[in-house]
C-alpha cells in the first residue's frame, strides 16, 4: 500500500552482536499520529535511528518501506530527502555552526535547490512564532550549549522547517517543563494535516494529552506486542508493563 | 568576487597551471656569493645591503639544518635556482603595464577583481619580483606607502634601514639568515601615525619557475594610533620536482596602533615553506597574525608577536590542514617582555588521509612581565585512521604573578554527529565538511567575507571523498 510508512517484520542488531529487534511491524499511515511505547531498553529508539538510515546497526531481516518504496538501500541523507525525519532522543551538538546556517543547508538538500533567504527566513518566523522561541536562538551553533529542553525544542523546529511526510519523535517529551511541552506539541499538532504521518515514542500519558494519538503501541524485547488506542496509555500509566511482558513472552 | 579563490589543492589544487614564461634572467643553479653578488647587481643595490647579504650568507653556512621540526632531507640547495626575474620593469602601477602572460594568471587568480572591490592595495610577486604594486590613492595622500621591498631601500632608505633586520636579525634562525643573504620582493609597508587603513592591503605571491626558491622579505611599520590588515596569498604549478619558499616578515606595531596579518598559503605540494615572521608589538598597541596553512609539501612556520612594552597584547590564530604527503609544523610564539601585556594562541589543525599536523609553540614570559596574561589553545581533528597530529608546546614562566592557560584537545570525526546532519538531508561528504567548518569556525570567523566563503569551499572540496 502507498501513502503509509511500513516497517515489516524488521530484524536487527549493532554490528555483529546481539539482535536488538525481533520482527517488528508497525504501520502508520499518512495523516495519522501513532504513538510507541515501552519499557527502557525495549529497542524503541535503535528502531528510530534505523528507519532514519543509521549505518551502525545491521538489519539482518525485513523490511522500512515509505509510501510502498523501499528505503533499505538508501543513506540516511537520502531517508531525509526521501520524506524521513527523526527527533533525536539525544540530539547532537555540532559547535561552530550556526542553527540558521544548517537549518538552510538541510532545507536546500531537502529540496534540491536553492532556497532564497526570504522563503527560509519566512518559514523560520513561522515556526518560531509557534514554538514561542526568540530569534537569538539562530545565531547559536546548532546543539552547542543547548540545555536538554532547548535541545528538544529545537528538534521541533527542524521538523516544522523541513516538512517531512514521516515524522519519528524519540522522546522528545523527556526533560522539558509544562510550558514547554505544551508548546512542542503545538508545533507537532500543527504539522498535522493528510500529508504528515508520525511516531512518537514516549513513556508518558502526559504528552498524548497533547498531542492525541490514533493508535498506541506497546514494544517489548524488540518487538511490538500489543496495539491499541489512547485508553491503551492510559492503561499502561496506571498498571505499567508487567502484564505486557507477558505478552512478549506469549509472543516469542 | 565569486572567482577570486584562495583554493583548492591535491588532486583538485586548481592553480596547478603554469604559464609559458621565460625569465629575463634566471641566476645559476645552486648558492654562492656569486648568485648573491648577482643578485645585489640586478638591484642596483647600495653597497652596504650587498655587504649586509654577504654576511648572512656566512651565517646561513655556519648554521645546521634544523633537525628538530619537519624532514628537510629531501631539500636540496643545489637543485634551487635563488633568482629569476619576470620581466624588466618592477612595480607597474597598472595592471596594463604588466607583461601579458604574467597579467592573465593574476586575472585568473582573480586578483585586479579583488582589488578594485574589496581591496585598498595590491601588490603582486611572480617569481622572484613584484610586477605590480599599487595603493589606493587617498591613501597614498595620506602617506600611506605601499610598495615593493626594493622600492621601499630605493625612495626611503632612511626609514627602510631603520627597521630593517632589526626584528629578525639574519642570525634568527638558518633560513632567516637565508632569506636576508638572497632576499628579493615582498613589500615595504609604513602606515602613518593615526592613519587608518580600513580595507585590507594585499599581497599575492606566484612561483611559476620550477626549482625556484622565492625569499620575499616584508617590513611593514604600523606607526602610533594606526590601523591596517595585511594579507599574504600564496599559489605555485604542481611540478614534480620541489620548490622552496623562504619569506621574513618583519613587523613594528607602534604605541596605540592595530595590525593585522593574514595568511592563506596554499602553494602546491611540492613546495617546502619555511618562513620566518615576528611583530614587535609597542606600548598598548595590537597585533594579530592568522595563519592558514592549506598547500605545501612541508610548512615550519611560527609567528611571534614580541610584547615589549606594558598593555602590548596580540593574538595568533592558526588553521592548518595536511592531507596526504603533506606535513604542516605550525603554531605560534609569544614572548611576554612588559608587564600588563597579554596574549592569546589558538590552533586549530586537521589531518586527512596519512597527513601530519604539528602544534609547536612558545611562551615566554620575562621576569619583568607582571600580571602577563596568556592562553593558549590547540584543537586537531583527526579525519581518517592514519591521519596524524602531534604537539610540541614549550612554557618558561619567569614570573609568578602571570595568567596561563592552556588546553588541547585532540577529536576523530564522529559519527553520531555525522549522522545527525545526514539524517536532515546532507550527503555524507557535505556532513564532514560542515563540521570541519565548525571545527575551525573560531579562527575563520576573524577573516574578511571573501576569504571565509573560499576557506569553506576549500574545507569542502577536500573532504569530497575522503570519509565512508
Ligand atoms: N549502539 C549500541 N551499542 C550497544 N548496545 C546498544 C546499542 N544501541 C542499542 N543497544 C542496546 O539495545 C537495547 C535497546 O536500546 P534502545 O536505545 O533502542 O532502547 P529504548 O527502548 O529506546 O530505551 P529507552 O526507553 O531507555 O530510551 C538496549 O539494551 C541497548 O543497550
Ligand atoms: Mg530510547
Amino acid at each position: 500500500m502507498a501513502n503509509q510508512l511500513e516497517i515489516r517484520n524488521l530484524h536487527a542488531r549493532i554490528e555483529s552482536g546481539e539482535e536488538i529487534l525481533k520482527g517488528v511491524n508497525l504501520v502508520v499511515p499518512k495523516g495519522e499520529i501513532h504513538a510507541v511505547m515501552g519499557p527502557n531498553g525495549s529497542g524503541k529508539s535503535t528502531l528510530a535511528k534505523i528507519v532514519a538510515g543509521d549505518p551502525s546497526y545491521e538489519v539482518t531481516a525485513g523490511e522500512i518501506l515509505v509510501d510502498g518504496q523501499s528505503v533499505m538501500e538508501m543513506e540516511a541523507d537520502e531517508r531525509a530527502r526521501h520524506g524521513l525525519f527523526l527527533a533525536f532522543q539525544y540530539p547532537v551538538e555540532v559547535p561552530g555552526v550556526t542553527n540558521a546556517n544548517f537549518l538552510r543547508l538541510a532545507l536546500q538538500a531537502k529540496l534540491g535547490q536553492d532556497v532564497s533567504v526570504m522563503e527560509f527566513y519566512g518559514k523560520l518566523q513561522k515556526a518560531l512564532q509557534i514554538l514561542e522561541w526568540d530569534e537569538s536562538i539562530l545565531t547559536r551553533y546548532l546543539n552547542d550549549g543547548f540545555s536538554g529542553g532547548e535541545k528538544k525544542r529545537n528538534e521541533i523546529l527542524q521538523l516544522m522547517v523541513l516538512e517531512p511526510t514521516y515524522a519519528i519523535l524519540d522522546e522528545t517529551d523527556s526533560g522539558l517543563d509544562i510550558d514547554a511541552l505544551k508548546v512542542v506539541s503545538k508545533g507537532v499538532n500543527a504539522m498535522r494535516g493528510p500529508g504528515f504521518g508520525a511516531v512518537l515514542i514516549t513513556h508518558y500519558q502526559r504528552l498524548l494529552n497533547y498531542i492525541t494519538p490514533d493508535v498506541v503501541h506497546v514494544m517489548v524485547e524488540g518487538k511490538i506486542v500489543t496495539s491499541g488506542g489512547p485508553e491503551l496509555a492510559l492503561k499502561l500509566e496506571e498498571q505499567g508493563y508487567e502484564w505486557v511482558k507477558g505478552l512478549a513472552v506469549a509472543a516469542g | 568576487m565569486s572567482d577570486f579563490d584562495v583554493a583548492t589543492i591535491g588532486s583538485d589544487y586548481k592553480y596547478g597551471f603554469r604559464d609559458e614564461v621565460k625569465p629575463v634572467f634566471k641566476a645559476e643553479k645552486g648558492l654562492s656569493r656569486r648568485v648573491v653578488e648577482a643578485i645585489s647587481y640586478h638591484k642596483g643595490e647600495p653597497q652596504w645591503m650587498l655587504d649586509f647579504r654577504l654576511r648572512a650568507l656566512e651565517i646561513y653556512q655556519s648554521k645546521p639544518v634544523p633537525t628538530w621540526g619537519g624532514d628537510l632531507s629531501g631539500l636540496n640547495m643545489d637543485e634551487i635556482y635563488f633568482y629569476a626575474k619576470p620581466t624588466e620593469q618592477r612595480d607597474a602601477r597598472s595592471w596594463d603595464e604588466v607583461p601579458e602572460e604574467i597579467r592573465r594568471t593574476y586575472e585568473k587568480l582573480g586578483i585586479p577583481e579583488a582589488e578594485r572591490k574589496v581591496l585598498a592595495g595590491v601588490g603582486a610577486q611572480y617569481d622572484s619580483e613584484m610586477v605590480y604594486h599599487q595603493v589606493k590613492e587617498e591613501l597614498q595622500r595620506l602617506g600611506v606607502i605601499f610598495v615593493s621591498i626594493e622600492e621601499g631601500l630605493k625612495h626611503h632608505e632612511d626609514l627602510f634601514r631603520e627597521y630593517f633586520a632589526t626584528v629578525i636579525p639574519p642570525e634568527d634562525n638558518k633560513y632567516a639568515a637565508l632569506n636576508s643573504a638572497v632576499w628579493s620582493g615582498g613589500s615595504f609597508v609604513y602606515v602613518p601615525k593615526g592613519v587608518k587603513v580600513d580595507l585590507p592591503l594585499q599581497a599575492y605571491f606566484r612561483v611559476n619557475t620550477a626549482e625556484l626558491g622565492q625569499f620575499e622579505r616584508t617590513i611593514i611599520v604600523v606607526d602610533e594610533g594606526a590601523d591596517m590588515h595585511y594579507i599574504e596569498g600564496c599559489t605555485a604549478p604542481t611540478y614534480t620536482t620541489d620548490s622552496f619558499h623562504s619569506g621574513v616578515i618583519e613587523i613594528v606595531v607602534n604605541q596605540g596602533a592595530r595590525s593585522r596579518y593574514t595568511t592563506i598559503q596554499n602553494w602546491s605540494h611540492n613546495m617546502y615553506n619555511l618562513v620566518t615572521q615576528r611583530a614587535l608589538v609597542k606600548k598598548d598597541a595590537y597585533h594579530m597574525w592568522l595563519d592558514g596553512n592549506l598547500g605545501s609539501k612541508l610548512t615550519m612556520k611560527y609567528p611571534s608577536s614580541y610584547l615589549v612594552e606594558p598593555g602590548a597584547r596580540s593574538d595568533i590564530l592558526s588553521i592548518a590542514f595536511a592531507s596526504t604527503g603533506q606535513h604542516q609544523d605550525a603554531g605560534g610564539k609569544l614572548i611576554f617582555a612588559a608587564p600588563h601585556t597579554s596574549g592569546s594562541i589558538v590552533s586549530k589543525s586537521i589531518s586527512k588521509g596519512s597527513g601530519r599536523s604539528s602544534y609547536r609553540g612558545q611562551i615566554k614570559i620575562y621576569e619583568n612581565a607582571d600580571h602577563a596574561k596568556v592562553n593558549v589553545e590547540c584543537d586537531a581533528l583527526l579525519i581518517n585512521e592514519e591521519s596524524r597530529t602531534d604537539t610540541y608546546p614549550y612554557m618558561e614562566i619567569e614570573n609568578n604573578t602571570a595568567t596561563v592557560g592552556h588546553e588541547a584537545t585532540v577529536s576523530r570525526l564522529n559519527d553520531e554527529q555525522i549522522f545527525y546532519l545526514q539524517s536532515r538531508g546532507l550527503p555524507e561528504d557535505e556532513a564532514a565538511a560542515l563540521i570541519v567548518r565548525g571545527f575551525i569556525e573560531p579562527v575563520a570567523k576573524e577573516l574578511p567575507l571573501e576569504y571565509a566563503v573560499e576557506l569553506n569551499k576549500l574545507v569542502e572540496l577536500e573532504m569530497e571523498g575522503s570519509v565512508g
